[in-house]
């Protein structure tokens, strides 16, 4: 699961307002080098959940410094989009769970696909 | 690429090993899925990837239909799916996952269905109000993968349909 995905996803536990954003348990951190695509990461910003993505990238331990909130103009800054590029793509949970920040309901995470199937017994 | 290659490469790619009626799976022209409910269909879609070295590739386990409408809307700008037919014990599935796909997507869904059922299908275009337009005919050629299969093969005629909010 790279944070891209990650933030889009939402625990739908019954009774839940928001479950946003879902509290990532890393136990397998995977770092991949995928090629960076400019004209993706800029239109990608925008459609992003941002403070959800630093807030999720730090408590993985690869925060890379980016801001809790969007500077005006990133799209001709480089170096960030580079670092967003890295922490959206290049980051990926291997082994863990996502936690629902309000019922604290977890959906493990193995070989990088999180199963958010809600088993019944527990629901 | 030549598209004589391009079909060469398409074959290679695995199918279901069981396939299990209940979800409808067919060995079919491959594209590239995020969501599936099967856990067996995503360590073969997995594989496939790790083949074909796809980077921008990540898959979810999770039943579409069974998300409440608000989480994931409005996420994603374009569906691809293939959803069941609707047919034998899956009834109206195919409407329930064109559904939930119109209110996860921004933009556009494609997605295949019987011809049989394209006045049905229009109807429900209709009703949601959303632009439906037949991109392509299809036939498909599905070898037998359930013991109930009494041909080896059949030809089943399937509408490529895009449906868009414009």
């Amino acid at each position: 699961m790279k944070l891209l995905t990650h933030n889009m996803l939402r625990s739908h536990v019954s009774g839940v307002t928001r479950g946003f954003p879902l509290i990532i348990r890393a136990d397998e951190v995977k770092l991949n080098s995928v090629d960076f695509n400019r004209e993706f990461v800029t239109r990608m910003i925008p459609k992003l959940e941002w403070e959800a993505l630093v807030q999720s990238a730090e408590s993985l331990g690869h925060g890379s410094d980016l801001p809790r909130e969007l500077v005006s103009g990133y799209e001709n800054d480089e170096e960030f989009l580079k670092k967003v590029h890295h922490v959206l793509l290049e980051v990926e949970v291997l082994e863990g769970a996502l936690k629902c920040p309000e019922s604290g309901t977890e959906f493990p995470i193995n070989r990088g696909i999180p199963n958010m199937l809600i088993n019944e017994e527990e629901s | 690429m030549k598209l004589k290659e391009l079909e060469g490469r398409l074959q290679q790619v695995d199918v279901f090993e069981s396939p299990k009626l209940l979800l409808e799976q067919y060995p079919t022209r491959p594209h590239i899925a995020g969501f599936d409910i099967d856990e067996d269909a995503l360590d073969i879609f997995r594989t496939n990837a790790e083949e074909f070295e796809l980077q921008n590739v990540d898959l979810v386990q999770c039943d579409i239909c069974a998300l409440p409408s608000t989480i994931l809307e409005k996420s994603v700008d374009t569906i691809i799916m293939n959803p069941p037919f609707g047919t034998k014990h899956n009834k109206g599935m195919d409407m329930t996952f064109l559904k939930s796909a119109l209110q996860m997507a921004r933009t556009a869904v494609y997605s295949l269905h019987k011809t049989s059922t394209r006045n049905h299908v229009q109807k429900k275009a209709a009703d949601w109000k959303v632009k439906m337009e037949v991109v392509a005919e299809l036939r498909y050629d599905l070898p037998a993968s359930y013991k109930f299969h009494k041909k080896k093969s059949v030809d089943i005629e399937v509408d490529f349909i895009r449906f868009s909010f414009d």
